[in-house]
């Protein structure tokens, strides 16, 4: 009989089980398999057939599409590993990442749970005992009342003690949901009432705690990285203060215009933090920054690998999901601190399937186009979609990370621009207009970065519809839609001489370029729909002709109310499947062109000099009718919408009904509540 | 001494080669004087012409335009530049016909002609320019445009009509009306090439009054659009003059009236985009399948098609085990053909029969499905659309659920005997692979009139579903109880209520036997009961198995008018 600890009874870890979805499946896959291990993934019913599941060495499935059925489904996860004989769960972010269960069950059933001790995720979960637990150990927090009494008068005497403004918090949950900032003692009671109320709807629980509100604050956080063997070190700090409806969309790392000092004492915090709770495994030490004083005061710990830890990974060359698996090996930490570098400057763009002009509400449909920037040692697109896959709205509508590595904060963000302004997606509305604007912006390019910076600089992000900005943009779309045409026409071309060359009857001498016309010029009228991406505006007509001249180049005129534009001579050069060189005027670019039938319309995508431009062809136009489309329209529902329809802004789950059958409603009162991911409506 | 540098391996025939090539000198003096002197009265002479082609090119005028534009027309050329395969030449004929011929001028004689390629098949096209002179013929149009067709017939160039003409001229009708090569000869033309197999197609974009009416009319297929298109052999004021009465020009001739009563046209076109895109789609579906192997240039059967776009296992659930619940044949269409796509012939004509251009594993067939009782109109419609199959060498697939020609005084009257007579002799001498699934009822003459056993479908299947007999049980029942009851009482003898009824459940009973499908297959009236899920597989297989001789030229005996 021998006595021994579990970790030596265990062999060495050979094949995980990924219990997540979409890109972060597929980029622990992918460390797995560099480390020689054998990867399983589970999927529900709306991810047959996805990446992750393809790129796994075996994929099971484990359930319907909503979440709580699947990817939430613990027991089904936990038979899935024991079926395929898995000796670890990588649980990624998200969905069972920090379930304190979740993590028992498994070490219950046998299984390495690649993460915390399920006590540490426990503790950083309630966040009243999480800052009890900070406090004790030192770690500043924000001014507050993290009691249990939760009688008004209380709270109300707490809160004139911390000073206005205040802000209430429901201790349970998260998402910005019932949260509330109160600027003066008056508003305090109503306030808290609210709060209160929201908080019992949504999370069962309506205690709540009251915090100084910091009304410049900055969102930094720190990697760190525990071992078994009780080491804690940090792998620097993160700024993602940059957000949307409570929600990162760019982050970087180092944090800009900090001190060296600073960084030390920010992560020396958030290393004795982790301590606090005898942390092993990767995690992130959440901090506000108040830039008005340049304190930091201690948020929260998520006790997981982060959405944006390949930023870390990009400065600090490490790879962190191989230091999970290692750890979860029971391997001591390859660095120890003072071996832990910082190189150059990276950033993280999140790219979402969202409807940025309806206040970033998230979309779903079906990616018809789908051309990440190509991948180097400084560029990584972290994705778990392709071409033909769909956006659902059973999970997150993110698409990709776009991660770019740069010496300086500068050239990162020269490379990130440039990345962004390559990324080509289409088929649903995304945020990369969004965030090439986001990134070209001086305060953005300055570092002065806080959590309201799109909130304070809404005007110059999302556009509102200034006749100046419009007309801007509508000559830019114009240049657009003249390039569409031209290499439309070009690619009917060589389409059509495909088609018909080496066929008997010298058919093929009909479809010589340019087309022959006995003593004229051929022409070709388009008529386009451009839809701005940045704007909530109506889709723009606009009318195009094109004339081949006999040189093989195009004249292309937009017809405007004054009908006598010239017209551009444009020359198109095919490079290859949607890819074209033109000049116009001298200059000559590249263009890349996406092409796809959607709800009856003909779609175009163009990219071109650091721009995208959409456009629409209706039914009606003859070339985009093609044949049998009249019967699948009396198949198809009815397109038109009755009066007094109510149009769901997004596609997500209807949670509750507000009215009842037959009642009146008045104007803008709320029908229904749907909810997407993070998200309601 | 230079023959010997040439390697051992010089072949002889080689040699022969060097000398049969015989490669023209060029002899021309490019520094001669005459040469520069040609050269610049030729650019003044192409000028001019090109002068002369600009102007022809604008049509009959900017306020004749500007009127056509708002009537969302285009002009010929236009219309014409949209029929055609994308970046596609065009080769178009006399364009300065009726360069100061007239007092008055008349642009391209008021037709525009010439040959281009639509999805790959070369087209004749002869097009009106509304703009002058109202599309109306003057003596040189009619030269024009039987020049048009003379050509299509020397080179078999299916015929695109795009109508829109007030007619012949009336001044000049003595030198348009009369003679061999007048007015009439274009419909003479038009019949002459149906009947030589060369397609013609008639969109009817605008008007096309009088004599005009019969290019749609004697178009193997037509087209027209809404609003602009009309039909009729007299205007709304002529019809004022002759009896009086008031009617608009779309109640008297317009796309509804033609496409849901008259049939003169058969495609109904929203407005002028989609009638030429029903004009692309028409020549797309034309081929000449097995005589020439290749259709519009590409292989027939197609390599490369589509699957149904609604699961095929559905079928299971769609054809109802109860003969009195109907169900849309195009649900079963559209689980059979490839990518679920179906261009469908007089749609709004004679609704009880569904009938349209499809292909089966990249095969073109032409379905007819049955969506109720086969009315005149509906045999009418199933005639002419199988002649249309017959003629482009289209195999038939008949989808029957049917429980039969209409009865009743009104529809006698109208000749639904004669009616169900054509679709009959159409059915029984199409000599093109024909294929029939029951996948419902299939009763009387409803059986005859869709290729029952009798007329010889190369194959013939039933659904479980399906059942087969004169008429319904209930029906048979009945009539045969009255004839009975008459004996009974002319043999004086009492027929108790009861006893009816026994008598009536025994024809019910034994109908239900004798209509069952295993009682069917049994006997070999069929070639075997199949899954509904198989339908397309067997129907590929089929016309597989049905595609191997070549087919013979369809003759008609004489169709009761």
């Amino acid at each position: 009989f021998l006595s021994a600890t579990p970790e030596i009874q265990r062999r060495s870890i050979d094949k995980i089980l990924i219990a997540n979805r979409g890109e972060i499946a597929c980029r622990v896959m992918r460390t797995a398999k560099r480390l020689g291990m054998r990867t399983v993934a589970i999927f529900s019913d709306a991810d047959k057939g996805s990446l992750h599941a393809k790129s796994a060495d075996e994929a099971l499935h484990i359930g319907p599409p909503a979440a709580r059925l699947s990817y939430l489904n613990a027991s089904a996860i936990i038979q899935a590993a024991i079926k395929t004989g898995a000796q670890a769960i990588h649980p990624g972010y998200g969905f069972l990442s920090e379930s304190a269960e979740f993590a028992e069950l498994c070490e219950n059933a046998g299984l390495i749970f690649i993460g915390p001790p399920a006590s540490a995720i426990r503790d950083m979960g309630d966040k009243s005992a999480s800052k009890r637990i900070m406090g004790a150990a030192g770690v500043p927090l924000v001014p507050g009342y993290h009691g249990d009494q939760q009688e008004v008068d209380l709270l109300k005497a707490e809160a004139d003690k911390i000073g206005y403004p205040v802000m209430i918090k429901p201790t349970h949950g998260g998402g910005g949901k019932g949260m509330r900032i109160v600027q003066s003692e008056d508003e305090f009671i109503e306030s808290l009432l609210g709060a209160q109320r929201e908080a019992a709807a949504s999370f069962g629980v309506n205690t709540v705690l009251v915090e100084k509100y910091i009304s410049r604050p900055r969102h930094i956080e720190v990697q760190v990285f525990g071992d078994k063997l009780g080491s804690v070190i940090h792998l620097n700090e993160r700024d993602c203060s940059v957000q949307r409806r409570h929600q990162k969309i760019i982050e970087e790392a180092p944090a800009p215009n900090i001190t060296d000092k600073f960084r030390s004492e920010l992560g020396e915090a958030a290393v004795s933090a982790a301590k606090a709770v005898n942390y092993y495994n990767a995690g992130t030490v959440e901090f506000i920054v108040d830039t008005l004083t340049d304190q930091f005061y201690f948020m929260e710990m998520n006790t997981r690998l982060q959405v944006e830890h390949p930023v870390t990974e990009m400065i600090v060359g490490q790879d962190l999901v191989e230091w999970q698996i290692r750890v979860a090996n029971g391997e001591p930490l390859p660095l120890i601190q003072s071996e832990v570098p910082l190189n150059g400057h990276a950033f993280e763009a999140r790219i979402y399937a969202e409807n940025v002009p309806k206040g970033f509400l998230p979309a779903a449909g079906f990616l018809h186009h789908y051309n990440p920037f190509p991948c180097s040692p400084t560029v990584r697109v972290e994705t778990g979609v392709e071409v033909g896959d769909s956006v659902s709205v059973h999970y997150d509508p993110m698409i990709a990370k776009l991660v770019v590595w740069g010496q300086t904060r500068n050239a990162a963000l020269v490379k990130l621009r440039d990345c962004l302004s390559d990324f080509q997606v289409a088929g649903v509305p995304t945020n990369i207009n969004f965030l090439q604007r986001l990134s070209s912006h001086e305060a953005f390019e300055k570092g002065q970065v806080e959590t309201h910076f799109i909130e304070h600089f809404k005007g110059d992000l999302l556009l509102d519809a200034s006749a100046l900005v419009e007309e801007e943009a509508y000559q830019a779309a114009k240049l657009g839609a003249t390039l569409v045409a031209a290499c439309i026409c070009k690619m009917e071309q060589i389409k059509s001489k495909e088609a018909y060359d080496g066929k008997d009857k010298l058919l093929h001498l009909w479809y010589a370029y340019p087309p022959f016309r006995v003593n004229h010029s051929p022409r070709r009228a388009m008529e386009l729909e451009w839809q701005s991406e940045i704007t909530d505006l109506g889709p723009k007509h606009l009318k195009l002709v094109v004339t081949y001249e006999t040189d093989g180049n195009y004249c292309v005129k937009t017809e405007d109310s004054d009908n006598k534009s010239p017209g551009v001579k444009v020359s198109v050069l095919h490079l290859g499947h949607l890819d074209f060189r033109v000049s116009l005027d001298g200059l000559s670019t590249s263009v890349s062109l996406a092409l796809y039938s959607k709800d009856g319309s003909k779609h175009m995508h163009i990219w071109h000099n650091q721009q995208h431009h959409h456009f629409m062809q209706s039914v009606r136009s003859v070339q985009s009718i093609e044949e049998g489309s009249q019967h699948k329209q009396s198949f198809d529902k009815s397109h038109t919408v009755p009066q007094g329809t109510v149009v769901a802004p997004m596609a997500g789950l209807v949670v509750k009904v507000l009215v009842s059958d037959g009642s009146r409603v008045e104007h803008g009162q709320p029908v229904l509540v749907m909810e997407a991911m993070k998200m309601e409506a | 001494s230079s023959w010997a540098t040439f390697p051992s391996s010089f072949h002889p025939r080689r040699e022969l080669c060097f000398y049969a090539t015989q490669i023209l000198e060029d002899g021309v003096d490019k520094a001669a004087k005459s040469f520069t002197r040609n050269a610049k009265t030729m650019d003044l002479l192409l000028a001019q012409l090109r002068q002369h082609i600009d102007k022809v090119i604008e049509g009959g005028g900017p306020d004749a335009v500007k009127r056509n534009r708002d009537r969302n027309k285009l002009l010929p050329r236009a219309r014409i530049d949209c029929l055609l395969d994308p970046g596609s030449s065009f080769l178009e004929l006399s364009q300065l016909a009726g360069h100061e011929l007239y007092q008055e001028s008349l642009p391209s004689g008021g037709i525009i002609t010439g040959i281009g390629p639509v999805h790959g098949r070369l087209c004749m096209f002869v097009a009106n320019d509304p703009t002058v002179k109202g599309g109306t013929y003057y003596p040189v149009t009619v030269k024009k445009h039987l020049r048009a067709q003379e050509i299509a017939a020397q080179c078999s160039l299916p015929c695109v009509y795009l109508v829109d003409s007030g007619g012949a001229n009336l001044p000049r009708q003595a030198d348009v009306f009369p003679d061999k090569d007048n007015f009439g000869r274009i419909f003479y033309n038009q019949a002459q090439m149906s009947a030589d197999g060369i397609p013609q197609i008639a969109l009817v974009l605008g008007s096309c009054t009088a004599g005009g009416a019969y290019i749609p009319a004697m178009a193997d297929e037509s087209v027209i659009v809404k609003g602009n298109g009309t039909i009729f052999l007299a205007g709304p004021p002529l019809v004022k003059a002759a009896t009086g009465e008031e009617v608009s020009a779309e109640d008297l001739g317009g796309a509804t009236v033609h496409c849901k009563v008259s049939g003169v046209s058969d495609h109904f076109a929203v407005d002028e985009m989609h009638g030429l895109s029903i004009g692309r789609s028409i020549i797309k579906n034309l081929h000449m399948a097995g005589k020439q192997g290749e259709v519009n240039d590409s292989p027939c059967p197609l390599s490369n098609y589509e699957d149904p776009l609604y699961d095929v296992n559905e079928l299971r659930y769609i054809a109802s085990t109860d003969q009195k619940q109907s169900f849309d044949i195009r649900s079963v269409i559209a689980r059979i053909v490839d990518g679920s796509e179906f261009n469908e012939f007089k749609r709004l004509y004679g609704t009880t029969l569904v009938t349209g251009f499809a292909r089966i594993f990249g095969q073109p067939v032409g379905i007819i499905g049955n969506n109720g009782i086969l009315f005149t109109e509906s045999a009418l419609k199933g005639a002419h659309f199988i002649e249309l199959c017959a003629q482009r060498n289209i195999p038939l697939i008949f989808l029957q659920n049917i429980t039969g020609f209409m009865v009743g005084s009104r529809s006698e009257a109208s000749g639904i005997a004669k009616a169900g007579a054509k679709m009959v002799m159409a059915v029984s001498c199409a000599k093109v692979p024909k294929v029939t699934i029951i996948v419902g009822g299939s009763f009387g003459a409803g059986n005859y009139g869709m290729c029952g056993r009798a007329y010889g479908p190369n194959f013939l299947f039933l659904w479980p579903s399906a059942r087969i007999s004169v008429m319904g049980g209930a029906q048979a029942a009945e009539v045969l109880a009255q004839i009975e009851k008459k004996n009974k009482k002319l043999q004086g003898l009492k027929w108790s209520v009861e006893e009816e009824e026994r008598f009536k459940n025994a024809v019910v009973e034994a109908y239900e036997r004798e209509g069952n499908p295993y009682y069917s297959t049994a006997r070999l009236w069929d070639d075997g009961i199949l899954d509904p899920a198989d339908s397309r597989k067997v129907l590929g297989l089929c016309l597989a198995a049905s595609a191997i001789p070549i087919p013979a030229d369809t003759k008609y005996g004489v169709f009761r008018m």
